[in-house]
């Protein structure tokens, strides 16, 4: 069983009010009096710890219990009240979900009283989901389409909407709101603000007027959403989505002018086989660039690719801050330095502590970075005229949508990328088009951005960008194979769920400066046995303890360098991946992306041949040098949490 | 909103924390003050309020949405709520309810273009037993008829010119 | 308006603080079990045994625990905390010391509806004058070690906050929604600590338990509901008011009293209560009978029934916390039957799928809310069936 990456039932004192969970505390112990109670369910008795809910008590015992706003992820709710059963003795129905287990009691899952509650629960929510299921985006995968089939709902017993009561909130670049399909479970509200702690959506007004909305009903755009999209995975009906601008790329497919280059992200294809019904955790990465190659998309590259250049270029940005604070004393160098190829992460600093944008690297994310090469080096080297290049973007995430539209995001002197798609959108655009992506035969990536690295794969997974750019600093300064410090260059301290991870790593004995960084140091002999300390942290809501730690002068204010993620187990997690989503899931996505990592020959960004290529060939003046500077590094905007 | 209206906001606002307290059990008591000073609760109240007490503003909404007496919406100075609910409603509180609109020229959940009175609904306000019952901003009136609606509308734009800005309390 | 009859408890000549003065003579056990003895039960409605729940709050492991009184007296039909809070407040604010003492709290909290907000001041002074005459503050009553202080907290007009958890969240910045249970407030309320939430009557009635003792209290009422009742009486009756009278009084009874013999039906309970017709008047009013918080209305012979639980529904429907599906869509569920029948637009088959709903509601709904706002409607097309389905059409459609 995989870490919880957020304990909500822990740390619930910012949790929206229904939703905090107030449980009895389970048993501490496993053995002695009272640790263990006894229920009987449906005629079985089952020995559960003390504290147990019905529901797990159920799950264990192999009984389904329908749920609604119950989710894995997310602290208790008990408000959908579909999971409801019976206890012997009592009056009313319990909800399975939160009803801890405290003495030996009967419970029965399927009386009379328990299936008619449940199926009026269906009708009266579907009395009000404006269901138009052949036109629903989340048809076939929808969690009140599911019970309803799984409860024989045959007709609208109270009435059915016949037009939208709410009007649409379309104005986010990256997440769509609906709430004609909201059933008012409640998850998104946790989800935003127990879980991420971003606090865009609550339930506002009450009784029948109840409706989740933002601060003043303000359209998306203009609140504090840091497009995050993790709202979206866990709705379960499609009162969130993203902004799908599947439409767009088919159009620039189908226009014979233009020369559509796909980008592929190592999560989506950790994932997308998911939405083709195999099992989490299987990579389809060949396969899919087939399939892309059939739908019609004229390039298809690897965004490991950008990712090597990422950790060259953020490197080189994190020795040269070093190398300012420590050695120059400059106290405009801030340190410790902030990982910047989360959008999530980005707006939510932007938003929260935009006195803290000097620690953001500069440096763009990989999908930016390849947007803006592909409309130059990409461009030149192929004869195109850039205007009639579409970069597409397959991303586990929907804040890359917003990314994208960033003004200043066209260092290329065009839209540096066009159009993010979404793991779910890709997988629908592959289905429309006919193509069985798991039977798909595979092909490689397209050059000239073709080989990539095992280091540009794990920037998938929570800590993996830390990893590669250990791998990659560690032989750069020390000049020995990272190997020799790390078994089959695994950098576990820095790997897994943990919500916040944290290391440090003694630098013993220093190597020549190599090539590519001596026009900018020396030597290293500064860096002679020092101590580089990281950080890991995954979930806005992770972030923002790293962040109030360093602001009250903590251990994370002593670091060096740390990895942030908007979501809950990095791009794995994205709001962007096939929907459902549970620890388990993300844990089986890491797997497959950890496995893809060591079946590389070559494993380190800074010996990508191809990115050693666009240093010689291209950004001759090397990592952060003058073109880098001007092409793969942006600048952030302080937005600040208030509204006007 | 002026600068110099906001800064005299948050500054009470700040002055309300001091002596409500700053965590969360502080916020009806903030909110209550406002709404009485204010007539309502703004947008910038909202998030100086949230800001105060470490909150999300969208939490501070929830909330002022929640309860009938918050609103983030302006009301008159003299909010009429006239109950609605059984007793009062078997006690003809339909009459009352058309009289007062008669007497104000506008309908239940408006406020007068000259910003001096809402109408608005209330359910049960205790006074069953001398119904119909109404209250204006926190006085209660019983057994309210025509002439008694006229005599409370008179009083009040009687206290209006005297006093322009009544405060809730007692 | 004061109580229009007093009945045994309120008849008795008790002196202020005779209750308190005892309870201070006695350990937190002796008072609770003295509680316990009187088999007083809760007066908001529900009829849950007070010296249960002080045991409980008094049992449970906390370094900090909390008196409340819940004064958000909502419920449709109810006034009688008005005049206890008018008339008694010195008897609530000792109730709320004696159950401060009891189960070892140092803090009440009264959380008075916002509708009250005109017996603030009042209520302060009451409370200003209990700390000068040592009452309440530091070493009360000179016992050393027992430090009590009560504070007001407004309301701010939502009926579910009469429901203690919801109550407990509104106390602490939330919106009213009711909390899962268990854990129960006695347990984790709030602010997460022991926590015994008790009606205004209930604590009043407490006083009178410890100044004349349990057996005194016992006497009074029936074996299943001891003591006396307060209630409040109006519709269609001569004498509207607040009428103390002990447990166990019949409709019938209670109906002379007040003026309302001719009456067709009464709302025993409030909207979350229930509807009596005629027919079952020689009922009794207990916990063993029809239980009630006290509310009653009467409805005279002219009552249209429909129009009676369409205006209980619509309360409902704006009431809801809106949390739970069952109470959010299934009050608007049954408010949209009552339109059909008012034009005649509903079949047996619905009807009886309505009823089937308020079931469902009842059974399925989270907190004591939902699970009562369908009683009046399942009551009133039970009872008067044949009014409701044979009733005229409105003439416009005709």
């Amino acid at each position: 069983m995989p870490d919880r990456t957020h304990d909500s039932h822990q740390d619930s004192s910012r949790a929206p009010v229904s939703q905090r969970s107030h449980t009895v505390q389970a048993a501490h112990t496993e053995t002695g009096i009272g640790a263990h109670v006894t229920v009987r369910l449906d005629g079985r008795d089952i020995k559960v710890p003390f504290g147990t809910t019905i529901l797990d008590v159920a799950r264990k015992a192999g009984v389904r219990i329908p749920t609604l706003c119950q989710h894995d992820d997310l602290c208790i709710a008990g408000v959908c009240r579909i999971c409801v059963v019976e206890i012997e003795g009592m009056r009313t129905l319990q909800a399975s979900c939160a009803y801890p287990v405290t003495q030996p009691i009967t419970v029965n899952t399927h009386t009379r009283k328990v299936r008619q509650a449940r199926r009026h629960i269906l009708d009266l929510m579907l009395a009000n989901h404006y269901g138009e299921c052949y036109s629903c985006w989340r048809n076939q995968n929808c969690e009140l389409q599911s019970l309803a089939d799984e409860y024989g709902v045959d007709s609208f017993r109270f009435g059915h909407p016949e037009k939208p009561r709410y009007e649409k909130d379309t104005s986010s670049y990256a997440v769509i709101r609906d709430m004609n399909k909201c059933i008012l479970c409640r998850r998104c509200v946790r989800t935003c603000i127990d879980l991420q702690e971003v606090g865009v959506l609550e339930a506002v007004d009450r009784g029948d007027k109840t409706s989740i909305s933002t601060f003043m009903d303000k359209p998306l755009s203009e609140v504090i959403c840091i497009n995050c999209g993790q709202c979206i995975n866990r709705c379960p009906t499609s009162a969130l989505a993203a902004n799908d601008p599947t439409d767009e790329v088919w159009e620039a497919i189908d226009d014979p002018k233009k020369h559509v280059v796909i980008q592929t992200a190592p999560s989506p294809r950790a994932a997308i086989a998911e939405c083709f019904g195999m099992p989490a955790g299987t990579a389809l990465t060949f396969e899919l660039n087939t399939a892309l190659k059939q739908c019609g998309f004229d390039r298809v590259f690897d965004t490991n690719f950008t990712a090597d250049l990422t950790i060259l270029e953020e490197g080189t940005e994190l020795l040269k801050r070093l190398h300012a604070a420590l050695v120059q004393k400059d106290p405009s160098a801030t340190v410790p330095q902030f990982t910047s190829c989360s959008p999530g992460w980005v707006k939510y600093l932007e938003h929260f502590y935009p006195e803290m944008i000097p620690n953001l690297s500069s440096a763009k994310s990989p999908q930016q970075m390849f947007g803006a090469v592909i409309k130059t080096y990409y461009a030149k080297l192929h004869g195109i005229d850039p205007k009639d290049i579409v970069t597409v973007a397959l991303m586990p995430c929907s804040a890359k949508k917003f990314e994208c539209n960033r003004p200043e995001m066209c260092d290329s002197g065009f839209k540096d990328v066009d159009y993010g798609l979404t793991t779910r959108e890709m997988a629908a655009m592959i289905k429309e088009a006919g193509i069985d992506l798991p039977r798909m035969p595979k092909t490689d990536f397209d050059s000239p951005f073709g080989s990539a690295t095992g280091s540009g794969v794990i920037f998938g997974a929570t800590g993996g960008v830390m990893e590669a750019a250990l791998r990659t600093v560690i032989e750069l300064v020390c000049g020995i194979k990272v190997e020799n410090l790390f078994d089959h260059a695994r950098v576990l301290p820095v790997r897994g769920f943990e919500g916040i991870k944290y290391a440090e790593l003694p630098i013993g004995a220093v190597g020549p400066v190599p090539d590519i960084l001596k026009g900018l140091f020396k030597d290293w002999e500064w860096l002679k046995r020092a101590t580089l300390k990281v950080a890991v942290a995954h979930g806005t809501a992770n972030a923002k303890k790293v962040l109030d730690d360093i602001k009250a002068g903590g251990k994370f204010a002593q670091c060096h360098f740390i990895e942030f993620m908007a979501c809950p187990g990095g791009c794995i997690g994205g709001g962007g991946q096939p929907i459902p989503t549970s620890p388990e899931i993300r844990a089986a996505r890491a797997r497959a992306i950890y496995s893809e990592d060591e079946a590389y020959p070559v494993r380190k960004s800074h010996e990508n041949p191809a990115v050693l290529q666009l240093y010689s060939d291209f950004l001759t003046d090397g990592p952060c040098g003058h073109l880098s500077h001007e092409l793969l590094h942006t600048g952030y905007t302080a937005r600040g949490k208030y509204i006007y | 909103m002026l600068a110099t209206e906001q800064l005299r906001l948050s500054a009470e606002i700040v002055e309300l924390a001091d002596r409500y307290g700053r965590d969360r059990c502080a916020l009806m008591p903030i909110l209550q003050t406002v709404q009485d000073r204010y007539n309502h609760i703004s947008e910038f109240a909202m998030q100086e309020v949230a800001n105060l007490l470490q909150i999300h503003p969208v939490e501070v909404y929830s909330v002022v949405t929640f309860y009938a007496f918050l609103k983030a919406d302006t009301l008159g100075k003299f909010v009429i709520r006239l109950c609605r609910t059984i007793s009062c409603d078997m006690q003809d509180k339909d009459k009352v309810a058309r009289q007062l609109e008669n007497e104000l020229g506008i309908r239940f959940g408006e406020t007068t273009p000259d910003g001096k009175f809402t109408l608005e609904w209330a359910n049960c306000l205790g006074m069953c037993d001398q119904g119909p019952a109404l209250l204006v901003n926190d006085q209660v009136f019983t057994q309210v008829d025509f002439a008694k609606v006229h005599d409370i509308l008179e009083g009040c734009r009687r206290s209006f010119s005297v006093h322009p800005m009544p405060k809730g309390g007692h | 308006m004061s109580l229009l009859k007093k009945g045994p408890i309120f008849s008795s000549g008790i002196l202020p603080d005779e209750g308190l003065k005892r309870a201070l003579t006695l350990t937190r056990a002796e008072i609770i079990s003295e509680v316990r003895e009187s088999g007083l039960k809760g007066r908001g409605g529900a009829g849950f045994p007070t010296g249960v729940k002080w045991n409980l709050a008094a049992a449970a492991r906390g370094e900090h625990k909390f008196v409340v009184c819940n004064a958000d007296e909502g419920e449709p039909g109810t006034f009688k905390d008005r005049v206890l809070l008018t008339d008694y407040a010195n008897l609530v604010f000792e109730g709320m010391t004696i159950a401060g003492k009891a189960i070892g709290s140092h803090q009440g909290i009264l959380y008075l509806r916002g509708e009250y907000r005109y017996l603030l001041g009042q209520l302060e002074g009451v409370l200003d004058g209990r700390r000068k005459a040592g009452l309440l503050g530091q070493n009360i009553l000179g016992k050393e070690g027992f430090n009590f202080d009560i504070e007001i907290r407004m309301g701010s007009g939502a009926y579910v906050c009469g429901e203690e958890t919801a109550l407990i969240e509104s106390l602490e910045g939330h919106r009213g929604e009711p909390r899962n249970r268990p854990p129960f407030p006695v347990d984790t309320g709030y602010l997460g600590n022991p926590t015994t939430v008790n009606n205004v009557e209930t604590l009043v009635l407490a006083t009178a338990v410890l100044a004349r003792g349990a057996q005194w209290f016992k006497a009074i009422g029936t074996d299943k509901s001891t003591g006396s009742k307060l209630f409040s009486v109006s519709g269609d009756c001569e004498r509207p008011g607040v009428y103390e009278f002990p447990m166990g009084i019949t409709i019938a009874q209670l109906l002379r009293e007040v003026g309302g013999e001719s009456a067709k039906a009464v709302q025993v309970g409030g909207a979350s209560g229930t509807c009596v017709p005629a027919s079952l008047f020689a009922q009794t009013l207990a916990f063993e009978g029809v239980p009630t918080g006290g509310s009653i209305i009467v409805f005279g012979p002219g009552r249209d029934m429909l129009k009676v639980a369409r205006n209980f529904m619509e309360f409902f429907v704006e009431e809801s916390c809106g949390q739970c599906t069952p109470c959010r869509y299934g009050n608007v569920a049954l408010l949209q039957g009552i339109e059909k029948l008012e034009k005649g637009r509903c079949s047996m088959a619905h009807l009886n799928e309505l009823l089937a709903l308020g079931e469902s509601m009842q059974l399925a709904s989270k907190c004591g809310l939902g699970q009562t706002s369908p009683n009046a409607f399942i009551a009133i097309v039970k009872h008067f069936t044949d009014e409701i389905l044979g009733r005229a059409l409105p003439a416009q459609q005709a």
